[in-house]
């Protein structure tokens, strides 16, 4: 009796000891919190004041510009905190709406697209002025920069030949090819204007299957190499398509309109040095410049912030 | 409710039952991802449960490898098979089968070895030769385990295989994905109801099959 | 060139940190689990009855993909750890339930008996005779919740980078870095394995009374694996 009473005392104790280390160990991991703020959508703006929530689209471009913003913002001496990697349009517009995130690269052409699937866009002012008129009250877009990056329709090599097609063939002229061709882009290219369904309203293009990959990285890049995909929706400036010599449909109908790199913020959310310092990002990159440092994050396999601050400081405008 | 009018839209649009998209043939694709995977990975743990079970030997080796097995995380083997691999059903089903193994080798192997010494000293001391004993002693009083352990795997299998549309395949897994980046809610609830449909279909077929297989003694038991 | 080590700056954690915060989100939603299933076993046996529906529901629930769970709670609790974090801990829950239930049930009556004769109250009885002796199937269900856990987090790297060693796994996929996937596969599976044996320690602490393997040729094993579905 009294050995079954000691050891059911010390094995209290060990479930005594057992239940500090638990009770130890989630006090520990709640309290080693690093980095990133939880945020609920409902709230509006959780940032502190004055912090400035720069966000990015889930390719690698979008970081690469964020990075570019979100450093030209900290050397004006602006609090600035990054959201990676969010996912498509459709989503960051949404927290850009309800000012979880408050800077957002964006190309002015595209968004337009997505606002309203029937505008016509016939040149880079009247777009950004087609845009503005159609975005939430809260937010506004900045100076528009002249580099552009927007969606074509490539074919791989092969493809091309097999059909007589060339860089000087437009998009019109895959009509007849379409209906045997498998066409990859992301997920969100499928249900776009600027995506499958303007490339049969325009052009009358019906291929023969979709296949979801990523949005212009290297799953569409190595599907449309290797053949997977006869045609993709790959970016413009996509290193890969002089590498691996595919061939870009001409756009005559411009139903990929006009994507100039422009940042569309909250108006609430800069401070005149802010907006300033992204104006003067926006004069200072051409289409040649983003070629170039995609490339390096893209092909040397360079970190996006890196590369970003290298291009600001060579740039002089850090 | 939110989430059951999603339902009701993504099932009453007639559009969602036709063509390389519609449910019938994703979900098809669905299932043939499962029964390869399962396939390929009772082929694997259902021979080597059955031996080692058997001879009681190799029982430390068998948890080792399916602990290691389990700690392997799904969505990063199949990011790392389709770097290094390419496109393809390959890379899709190497996380599967590697996700299925532990259950069906463990199950098997503790099924074989927990299996009551009476009936099967009894055939040894019949006569009977090894394999005698292990597929007409040891498998059917095993069976239901067996059997449990081919349907944990199975059921685990119908909702991983939703990972294969990360890596632009078919299967139930591409309303999920999609919908998130299309931000269709009907899409995600959809395809998120059809795996569980799924799900217990498996749960029922393997009921019914063990009402087959497994002798009325056993199940008594 | 690029190192295994070299973490692309957007997951804006280093490698430590990443492993920080995937513990947290892996074990948090366990201990949580754990928590709930507790009570809801112990109505389990009570009465009976509640055990079949409520085991049926969990089954599915478990069935539901991963991410489908994070997309639909997105408009709940945003893009953050918690919309990880919710659906996990019910998965823990699909897992602990039948295995304290099972566990607690499998303790002999004549244990039960002696106990009662001894004087011991019904919570006395079940905090400290029906636990104590369930703890190894109890113990194999964290097993399998942990593991199980410590994989899915992953997938939250899709809903904006909440998947921690996940965000590693999705970042190699964009930048076409095979040795970062090897990485984030390596340093989850070693996780796994560490929480594995810290609870088998934990185990053995537990039942000091049971011998080192914890499997004996009795009805216990046969309970732990009908209720040990592998990890996800």
């Amino acid at each position: 009796m009294t050995s079954t009473a000691k050891s059911s005392r010390s094995r209290t104790r060990h479930h005594g000891a057992a239940a500090v280390a638990l009770a130890a160990a989630a006090a520990l991991l709640t309290g080693c919190s690093s980095g990133d703020t939880s945020d609920n959508p409902l709230d509006g703006d959780k940032a502190e004041a004055g912090t400035v929530v720069v966000g990015s689209n889930n390719f690698a471009e979008s970081t690469l510009l964020a990075d570019i913003y979100g450093e030209a913002l900290r050397a004006k001496g602006l609090k600035v905190t990054y959201k990676h990697n969010i996912g498509s349009r459709e989503t960051t517009y949404g927290l850009m709406r309800n000012g979880s995130v408050t800077v957002l690269p964006e190309y002015n052409g595209s968004l337009l697209a997505y606002l309203d699937e029937k505008a016509a866009q016939t040149s880079a002012e009247e777009v950004n002025t087609a845009v503005k008129a159609k975005l939430d009250k809260q937010l506004t877009l900045l100076e528009s920069s002249p580099a552009e990056d927007k969606d074509s329709v490539a074919l791989n090599a092969a493809t091309a030949k097999k059909h007589n097609l060339t860089a000087e063939s437009t998009l019109a002229d895959l009509k007849e090819a379409a209906p045997r061709l498998v066409i990859g882009g992301s997920p969100e290219f499928q249900t776009r204007q600027q995506g499958l369904k303007g490339l049969e309203s325009v052009y009358g293009l019906t291929f023969k299957n979709f296949k979801a990959l990523d949005a212009g990285g290297p799953l569409t890049q190595a599907a449309l190499a290797q053949n997977e995909v006869q045609a993709a929706d790959v970016f413009t400036t996509d290193p890969t398509i002089v590498k691996e010599k595919f061939v870009v449909l001409k756009d005559p109908e411009n139903l990929f309109g006009y994507a100039n790199v422009t940042p569309l913020v909250r108006k609430d959310a800069l401070p005149k040095e802010g907006v300033e310092a992204l104006n003067a990002v926006s004069a200072k990159l051409d289409t040649e410049t983003l070629l170039d440092l995609d490339a390096q994050v893209q092909l040397e396999k360079k970190d996006p912030l890196d590369v970003a601050k290298a291009w600001l400081k060579s740039a002089g405008l850090v | 409710m939110n989430v059951l009018t999603f339902v009701q839209a993504f099932f009453g649009d007639s559009a969602h039952w036709h063509g390389y998209d519609g449910i019938p043939s994703r979900f098809l694709e669905h299932v043939q991802y499962t029964l390869l995977a399962l396939a390929v990975a009772a082929a694997i743990g259902l021979p080597v449960g059955l031996l080692t079970g058997h001879t009681g030997r190799g029982g430390n080796a068998i948890a080792v490898v399916a602990n290691a097995a389990r700690a392997l995380p799904s969505f990063g083997l199949l990011v790392l098979s389709v770097l290094l691999i390419g496109f393809g059903l390959l890379p899709v089903m190497i996380p599967l089968v590697v996700l299925a193994v532990p259950p069906i080798l463990v199950t098997t192997y503790e099924a074989v070895r927990t299996v009551d010494p009476a009936p099967v000293d009894a055939a040894r001391g019949m006569g009977m030769p090894e394999s005698g004993i292990l597929f007409r002693v040891e498998v059917p009083v095993a069976l239901p385990l067996i059997l449990s352990g081919l349907r944990s795997a199975a059921v685990q299998i119908v909702s991983t295989a939703t990972i294969a549309a990360y890596v632009s395949l078919g299967g139930l897994g591409r309303y999920v994905i999609d919908g998130l980046y299309q931000r269709d809610y009907e899409k995600v609830v959809g395809g998120a109801t059809l795996v569980a449909v799924l799900a217990l279909v498996t749960l029922a077929l393997f009921w019914a099959v063990g009402r087959f297989a497994v002798s009325p003694g056993v199940r008594r038991r | 060139m690029n190192g295994f080590f070299d973490i692309p700056s957007d997951l804006q954690h280093s490698w430590a940190g990443l492993i920080g915060v995937h513990l947290r989100e892996a074990l948090l939603p366990v201990v949580a689990g754990l928590l709930l299933a507790l009570p809801l076993a112990l109505l389990c046996n009570r009465f009976r009855w509640l055990y079949p529906p409520v085991l049926g529901l969990t089954t599915v629930l478990y069935a539901v993909p991963s991410l489908a769970f994070f997309v639909v709670l997105i408009d709940y609790t945003g893009q953050t750890e918690l919309t990880v974090m919710i659906p996990l801990a019910l998965y823990s829950l699909v897992v602990l339930v039948p295995a304290i239930a099972d566990g607690v049930r499998s303790v002999p009556d004549e244990t039960l008996s002696a106990a009662t004769a001894m004087g011991f109250g019904p919570v006395r009885r079940y905090l400290q005779v029906q636990l104590p002796i369930a703890a190894p199937a109890i113990i194999a269900g964290l097993r399998v919740a942990t593991a199980s856990s410590i994989s899915l987090v992953s997938v939250g790297a899709l809903i904006g980078n909440q998947g921690a060693l996940g965000n590693l796994m999705a970042a190699a996929q964009k930048y076409d870095r095979p040795e970062l996937a090897a990485n984030a596969v390596l340093t989850t599976a070693v996780l796994a394995v560490l929480c594995d044996a810290a609870l088998v320690l934990l185990r053995r602490v537990l039942t000091p009374w049971m011998p080192r393997s914890g499997r004996e040729r009795t009805a216990a094993p046969r309970e732990e694996l009908l209720t040990k579905g592998a990890a996800r």
